[in-house]
């Protein structure tokens, strides 16, 4: 199909790396006009820094980079917008506030001579646009008002009618419906018919093979293949972008491992029917004493969203909780905390207090159990210093300020603090993301030691890794349901990317 | 322990400069507190007398009292704007139910002094209630309460006086606003002992540390497992019956309780907390800070009469001098976190 056509964009010999890390090495894309392209491979393979690179986000490369056959070097994203390139990020970026509208227009509203904004001709002009997308909405309504997934499709339309001949979607389909995702693939091969091309990433690779004429696969800073869509497969992509044998560095988990016969321990946490708005659908499952429970999804599958329940940070819209068999309703964080509840969430910025001692931020959650009225730092500094050790905290220093210990550390002092009176179960985000292989270790052998003391503990991550790495039984969440389990089974990343 | 030592050492050996400039915060307010001092003195022969330091405490003490209260607020980085109105309805309630002069013609309810005074506290308390459920259950932002209670407070204020003028407040109350013992007011010595009591509440307790640890990261404070609500929520009642008692002996001071007599006291308070260094962002600062505001405030006012300026100016040098202050405020947070990077 592309065969004598001129690249409309082309890059040779990408090479990108951030501080020492190589996170592209020698890429060579090229991207034909009146194509879709999909990208896919696992978290840190290098997809997103290229579309940042092509996007005028990034500005330092080496290697050739060619617009319809002209070298080019852009020094911002707005030098990229004006060569036609536009790109979706994967986080929203909306004015909630604003109108539809305004939102659809947002930088380059019509305006008379006088430089008012023209409203009824840019409400008519939105109102045709996102009609053109199947949209059916009042252009005067508030964005913030929509549902998430609307909002997603009027952000993307945004992109998609601003003119650019080259479209980038970052996982555009994660906060939308089915008959959504139908409506911006339909979108999608209209503006190809037009003429544009678009590069599509996404984890959901069901998604990229029915969209897209050509897959790129990335591993590690390198495409390990490029292929027609319809001469690949799901499994054959899955196993491109994991690798077999060669350039392994940690444990892959590419081959069986074998789960536990499950455990017929107590029930801790037993949740029936939970559901949130568009974010959960009637989940399920149960949590038990010194079992580690995994639930493995993409970015959006819901996850972020059932851990913060669990916690009494939110309020499901429907079903229950339970814990030791007594129903729960958490009023609060803190109606959580008393029932036997912690939550370490993927954020540390949203744990920790990075302006007090490490010993502050231990001792925290566990106050009211060690004064009543008057603080003891000496029996707090005792407490912190325990923990320190045990964890192998560095530097180990309870008087330290937070900020001043690294990602790796602080890490491990969010789970210090519910560990010196642990809870019955113990919720964990991403437990292990952005950690070097040592304190990753560590933190699997803190997981299993409390494991064995007895704690239910639930490890959520968007890293197949991390789950196979630490669970006995997993779940897999997609798009806010429960998919499959998976246990007294062989489970591997093949195994789980293909669930999800 | 020896490590601890060792980092210490490490910490000293990396230099002066950066403890320096994460000490900002502590360090430019007692700066400006020594270079008014020292210009005051410089300027003006009657300024730095022992007569004129007592001077300058009572002419602190009530805007102290108050402060107090709100310093708390400020800590959780909430704002009160309903203090000098909360002060004035309490001290005309304390009056209100206190038996006035045949010629003060107010239909008011003569009760004991002790049930004035509980009435009184009461009626404050109450009103700090409403603002800790505006801002926690309904979630209205403390800036938008606080001003709708502003209004509210002086609404009741001027129902119970009705444009009159009350004098009589019961005995307690005369003499610790406007008594001595041994050459001290008593309203020092309440003032005093309300900024201990404040200081070593959070310093030494528990609800102190969370009250930090809410300003310093909400969030954090919410993931720990506390109680946010509930904190927040104490720390408005808390202002308001600060608000509540300085109202009470100020009246007692001034010696007379009418309205609007506090409205300075809102700007007063508030620029005494923040001149201090309390971070309007939360989570820094606390009682010291407030009482180098205090006195910054007190010899700022003070000092200004001493010299012959024209005193219409004075207004304007005052808004200059917070104005700086508030920089510094934002300043020092800026200096602190690249310090702690």
């Amino acid at each position: 199909m592309t065969v004598g056509q001129q690249p409309i964009l082309e890059l040779q010999g990408i090479t990108k790396s951030f501080g020492g890390v190589e996170a592209l090495r020698g890429v060579d894309f090229a991207l034909y006009p009146g194509e879709i392209h999909g990208l896919v491979g696992e978290n840190g393979a290098g997809k997103s820094t290229l579309m940042k690179i092509i996007a005028g986000v990034h500005t330092e490369f080496s290697g050739r980079f060619l617009v319809d056959g002209q070298e080019m070097h852009f020094r911002s994203a707005r030098d990229a917008h004006a060569a036609g390139i536009a790109m979706v990020h994967q986080e929203l970026s909306v004015a909630p506030d604003l109108t539809v509208a305004e939102n659809v227009f947002l930088g380059n509203q019509p305006t008379n001579a006088l430089g008012l904004v023209q409203w009824r001709r840019m409400a008519r002009e939105a109102g045709e646009q996102l009609a053109r997308f199947g949209i059916d909405v009042d252009p005067m309504a508030r964005l913030g008002d929509l549902p998430i997934g609307l909002q997603q499709l009027i952000e993307i339309a945004r992109v998609l009618f601003s003119g650019a001949r080259i479209v980038i979607l970052d996982e555009p389909t994660s906060a939308l419906s089915p008959p959504e995702v139908e409506r911006l693939f339909a979108t999608l091969r209209r503006l190809r018919e037009e003429g544009t091309a678009i590069v599509f990433i996404s984890h959901f690779i069901e998604d990229i093979l029915r969209v897209s004429d050509t897959v790129t696969v990335f591993r590690n800073g390198r495409k390990v293949a490029e292929t027609a869509s319809a001469a690949t497969s799901k499994g054959a992509l899955i196993e491109a972008m994991i690798g077999r044998g060669g350039e392994v560095l940690e444990h892959s988990y590419t081959d069986d491992l074998m789960l536990p016969q499950p455990s017929d321990s107590q029930v801790v946490l037993k949740v029936d029917q939970l559901s949130l708005s568009r974010s959960l659908q009637e989940v399920s499952f149960e949590a038990r004493a010194g079992e580690v429970l995994g639930i493995y999804g993409f970015m959006g599958c819901g996850q972020q969203e059932l851990s913060r329940i669990l916690f009494g940070k939110l309020k499901p819209d429907g079903g229950t909780l339970a814990v030791d068999g007594t129903r729960k309703t958490f009023a609060s964080t803190a109606a959580a905390r008393r029932a036997g509840v912690a939550l370490v969430p993927e954020s540390r910025r949203d744990m920790l207090f990075h302006q007090e001692p490490v010993y502050k931020n231990i001792s925290i959650s566990i106050l009211d159990r060690i004064s009543a009225l008057l603080l003891k730092p000496a029996q707090e500094r005792d407490i912190a210093k325990r923990q320190v050790d045990q964890l192998q905290i560095r530097p180990p220093v309870v008087g330290l300020d937070l900020g001043m210990l690294s990602g790796g550390n602080q890490q491990k002092v969010a789970l210090a603090k519910w560990l010196t009176y642990p809870p019955k179960l113990l919720v964990l985000c991403e437990p292990t993301r952005g950690m070097d292989v040592g304190a990753k270790n560590d933190v699997i052998n803190i997981v299993r030691d409390l494991r064995a003391r007895g704690l239910a503990i639930i490890v959520l991550s968007t890293e197949p890794e991390t789950v196979l790495s630490l669970a006995d039984r997993i779940l897999v969440l997609k798009r806010g349901a429960l998919v499959r389990e998976f246990k007294n089974e062989p489970v591997s990343k093949d195994r789980l990317l293909e669930a999800a | 322990m020896s490590s601890e030592t060792a980092f210490a050492e490490a910490h000293r050996a990396r230099g002066l400069a950066p403890f320096l400039r994460s000490q900002m915060r502590n360090i430019a307010p007692f700066l400006t507190l020594i270079f008014l001092s020292a210009f005051f003195a410089f300027a003006s022969p009657s300024f730095a007398t022992l007569d004129n330091l007592g001077n300058i405490l009572t002419q602190v003490s009530v805007t102290g009292i108050i402060a107090v209260g709100l310093t708390f607020v400020i800590l959780c980085a909430e704002i009160d704007l309903s203090i000098a109105s909360i002060a004035n309805v309490t001290g005309i309630a304390v009056a209100y139910f206190t038996l006035q002069e045949s010629y003060v013609n107010i239909a008011n309810i003569p009760l004991p002094g002790a049930v004035a005074i509980i009435l009184s506290i009461l009626l404050c308390a109450l009103l700090g209630l409403v603002n800790a459920l505006g801002l926690t259950v309904i979630g209205i932002p403390s800036f938008i309460m606080t001003l709708a209670m502003m209004q509210i407070a002086a609404g009741i204020s001027a129902l119970l006086v009705r444009g009159q003028i009350a004098y009589k407040v019961p005995s307690l109350i005369t003499t610790l606003g406007s008594g001595s013992i041994g050459g001290i007011p008593w309203i020092v010595i309440v003032a005093a002992i309300m900024l201990l009591g404040g200081h070593l509440v959070l310093t030494y307790t528990r609800f102190g540390r969370y009250v930090y640890m809410v300003g310093g990261n909400r969030e954090a404070a919410e993931y720990s497992g506390l109680n946010v609500k509930l904190i927040l929520g104490a720390v408005m009642v808390i202002s308001a019956v600060c608000s509540g008692i300085g109202g009470m002996l100020g009246v007692a001071h001034f010696g007379s309780a009418q309205q609007n007599e506090f409205d300075t006291y809102l700007l007063d308070s508030i620029a005494a907390v923040v001149v201090g260094g309390t971070s309007l962002f939360g989570g820094r600062g606390g009682i010291g800070n407030t009482i180098v505001g205090l006195f910054v405030l007190g010899v700022l006012n003070n000092g200004l009469d001493h010299v012959n300026i024209d005193s219409f100016l004075k207004i304007l040098i005052r808004g200059l001098i917070l104005l700086a202050a508030l920089v510094i405020n934002v300043y020092a947070q800026r200096l602190r976190e690249k310090a702690a990077e």
